[in-house]
This record gives C-alpha cells, structure tokens and sequence, in this order.
C-alpha cells in the first residue's frame, strides 16, 4: 500500500493503463466519468451511445428482389466496393482507432476510441451481413480474393497503416481522420446511387446509419488534432499543414485510380470524383484546415446529396432567393422536451 | 409521458447595451468551427457564452441573426446547444431574433442542420442558411451578400412603415 499526498489531484501522482508499457512504476488510475477535463469527451461518448445500431435491426432481405433485378456488372461492382469499404474498416477497427489510445490527452479519450474502434468492427461486420443476404459462398470468396489481390486497395490501406505504426502521434490523427472522412466516400457513393433509383433501398439506409456514425468519428479525431497541434511551434505546425495537404493529395490520386477501375464501366466515375473532393474538402475542415478543392469542383450531383441529406437543397437557402417554399410556420407544436420556454 | 417544463436555470445577466450590441450573434463549442465560420465573415458579431455560470448570459438589444451549430446526429433532443436554449429563454433576447443560420453535416441525413427547423418552428423566425462545418468561401459571400440585403429590406421596411 502507498499513500499518494491527497493534497494532489489523481492526475499527477498516477496514469492510466496505456502508459504502462512507458513507466511500469507508476500508479494506475481507473477512469473517472465523474471529473471531465475535456467536455467534448463525454459529449461525443453520449453522442456515439446514443447512435448505436447493428445490422440485424436493418431489414436487409427486402433488398433481395431489387438485388436480382441488377445486372451481372452492377452486382460485382457492388461486392467489390463493400469488400473494399469492409477492407478500411477492418482497418481502422483493429488498427486506426487502437493507436490513438496510446496518444490521448485524456482518460476519457482513450475510452472513446474504444468505442469507435468497436462501431467500425460492426461496420465491418454489416456489409457481411448483406453479403450473406443477398448473395453466395462461391461469390463472396470471389471478392475477397479479389480485394487481397488488388494492388491499389493494397496500397491505400498501407499509406495510412504507415503512419498508424510510426512514431508521430498527429500523423495518426491525420491519417485516421483522412481514413473516416475520405476514404471511404467513394464506396459510399454507389448504395447512394442505387438509392436514387429506388435500387437497394434497405441497404442504403443502413450505409445512412453509417455514414452518421464517420461523421461523429471523423470530427472527433479531427478535434483531438487541433488540441494538440495548437500549441505546437510554428514549425512543426507548418510541417503538418505539409503533411496533410501532401498524404491527401496522395490518398485522392490513389482513390481516382482505385474507383476508376471499379467505377468507369458504368460511366459514373466523374460523378464518383466529385463525391470524394467534397467529401475531401469535409476531411480538411474536420481538420481545421482550409479547403483543397473550389466549389466548382465539389458540386455533388443534387439526386446523390438529396438521398444523402433530404434538408441539404436550396430551399433552405433564403438568401439566394430560391427557397420559395420557404414559408413561416404558423405556431404549431413542438415538442419541449429539448426546449425551455 | 407528459413531462412538465423544467425548471429553468437562471444565469447572471450581461446586458449589451445599444451601441455594443451586434447584429450577429453566435455560439461555438470548444471545437471553434462555427466561430471560424463567423471570423470569416469579418462582421461584428458576439458569442454565446460557453461556460454561462460563470461568464453570465447575454441580453443583446438589438435585433441579430443568430448563427449556432448543430449538435447531434440521431435525436431532436439535443439538437439545439443548451446554452442556446439558455439564451432564446430570455424574452428579450428571443424577442429580437430575426433569423437563423446553420452548420451541420450532411452525414445526419434527415437530421442535416436540424438546430435550424427548431428554433426556426419555435420562434417563428426564418431559416436562412445551411452550411457544413466551418463553411466554404461560397458560403462565406452567400451569406455576407444575403445578410447586407436582408438588413437592407428590414431598414426600408422599417423607415416605410
């Protein structure tokens, strides 16, 4: 038994777990949901609670009909895009997420990286789920033979798996927010697009369900990036900018390549492009960095923004003077339970 | 089940008077993105405290537009920041409120900018804008140009009245 002075707080005289491996004499401290040091932590915990699904509670066999009206193209496409978004998740579920506890500012942090790691290992799992569904033994083993031999998948995974072993914790943050906020996009393109032609509809909502869960992932890891580039010299703040800006540039070319073989036999890869520089852009402001791509580059086509967000059209642009519809609501009840007055 | 209001929490007030009360009003969270967004719109504008207990909530008095982020991503509770909330309790506050203006992420889907429709529906203001995170440079003039002309059309409307 050792008595710590009780004058100083827990934080000082003990470290949580993961420090062991860097000083086995220290004292540990459990976790303490009670004394929160970085508010966001314990938001975002609630926030990711309170999103959780699994995809046994996706009706994914009314997808089965629509899955036997698709050509023999579209349903190869199909399997190979889900073995390459399950391939990043399977990533990040074992590795991205993992190694960011050994660099958390917080006690809280490394609790919600435990959480996010688990959310892309069912994110892995759900696309199994379709598979077994909709398809066959034989046609599954086909794709994930095909994604262990396909050379650019290869590639984009180990750009990012290079930084999560290597010694910098803010490349980490990079490459895992680049991994939630870019990479996955073009993937997330085609069940959109089956969407907007009433195609697949089940299994579109359920990539909704995950598309909600990367944006609370991408943000977070985002944040936690400029807390500790912030007070960083100027420096090494320019290094990172470098850095970013250079493995983004990497991981679009790489994209182009990858979901061009996947994408130009249906002629949807310029539509694809446009999709992933937006969605890019998205990755640089979780970031905190300005946009590499213009607006003119980034404009997603409306049917694909429409089914990825109904409220994302210009009716709610007032300003411009398109939003017609826009009219005054006439008092009517709403709920109080998030509200006051 | 029908819940009751709650009791309200009662902060210090900061009263802005006329001159030092803008006609934008915003709240960010730690995170900085939405007070990014308002930086670059370059206008006076005045936050929402984050920490009220301890900073006291504002009163503005004069009219404004209010910018707030969305929080969220699955429910309506908890859509609107609470210190918003705190701050659209006060009738003088939410008597001159004129418009509001929203960031979200379309990855919520439906719940896209869902602060917006809320206080939009409760306080019977107009939605304005949508826009994501920190927002781009076409968002930036959008709403630069659509507040100079909405103010414009209020002052006309105003001075014909």
């Amino acid at each position: 038994m050792t008595t710590t002075n009780p004058t100083c707080p827990l934080s000082e005289t003990s470290v949580t777990p993961p420090k062991y491996r860097h000083d086995p004499l220290a004292r540990l401290r459990p976790i303490n949901w009670n004394r929160v040091g970085d508010e966001k932590d314990l938001e975002v915990w609630n926030r990711l609670t309170a999103n959780f699904w699994l995809p046994e509670k996706v009706p994914l066999s009314n997808d089965i009909p629509a899955w036997q009206r698709l050509t023999e193209k579209e349903r190869t496409l199909t399997m190979r895009v889900f073995t390459g978004l399950t391939m990043l998740d399977t990533v990040q579920a074992t590795v991205g997420e993992i190694c960011q506890i050994q660099d958390a500012r917080t006690e809280h942090e490394e609790a919600v990286y435990t959480n996010i790691a688990f959310m892309q290992s069912v994110h892995a799992r759900s696309y199994s789920s379709v598979f077994s569904t909709l398809t066959s033994t034989p046609e599954i083993d086909d794709a994930y033979r095909w994604a262990v031999n396909n050379d650019l998948l290869q590639q984009r995974c180990k750009k990012v798996l290079k930084h999560y072993y290597g010694n910098d914790p803010l490349k980490r943050k990079v490459s895992s927010t680049l991994l939630s906020s870019l990479l996955l996009y073009a993937g997330f393109y085609l069940p959109l697009h089956f969407s907007v032609h009433a195609t697949l509809t089940n299994t579109a909502d359920m990539i909704r369900l995950i598309l909600r869960d990367k944006a609370v992932h991408g943000y977070y890891s985002g944040y936690k990036y400029q807390r500790g580039i912030e007070n960083q010299a100027s420096e090494r703040q320019n290094e990172m900018h470098e850095f970013t800006y250079e493995l983004l540039e990497d991981l679009y070319e790489l994209e182009l390549a990858y979901s061009g073989e996947l994408y130009e036999p249906l002629g949807l890869m310029d539509d694809v492009a446009v999709f992933v520089r937006y969605n890019a852009n998205k990755a640089l402001m979780n970031l905190g960095y300005p946009a590499r791509f213009s607006p003119g580059e980034t404009e997603v086509n409306p049917e694909i923004l429409a089914a990825l967000a109904p409220g994302a059209d210009e009716n709610h642009d007032f300003f411009s003077g398109s939003g017609s519809s826009y009219v005054i609501g006439k008092g009517e009840d709403t709920s109080d339970a998030d509200w006051d007055f | 089940m029908v819940h009751g209001p709650r009791p309200q929490t009662t902060y210090p007030i900061r009263e802005l008077h006329e001159g030092e009360s803008p006609d934008l009003v915003y709240f960010s969270s730690v995170s900085e993105n939405t007070r990014r967004f308002v930086d670059k719109l370059d206008r006076p504008a005045v936050r929402i405290p984050l920490r009220p207990r301890l900073e006291g909530m504002i009163r503005v008095a004069c009219p404004f537009v209010l910018v707030v982020p969305t929080y969220g991503g699955g429910e309506q509770a908890g859509a609107v920041p609470k210190q918003v909330i705190a701050f659209l309790n006060d009738p003088d506050n939410r008597a001159l409120l004129r418009g509001v203006i929203t960031a979200g992420n379309t990855n919520f889907g439906e719940h896209y900018c869902l602060a917006g429709p809320i206080i939009s529906r409760k306080c019977r203001v107009p939605e304005l804008y949508r826009f994501e995170l920190l927002g781009t440079q076409r968002d930036i003039e959008t709403v630069n140009n659509g507040l100079d002309r909405f103010w414009d059309q209020a002052n006309n409307e105003r001075t014909t009245a």
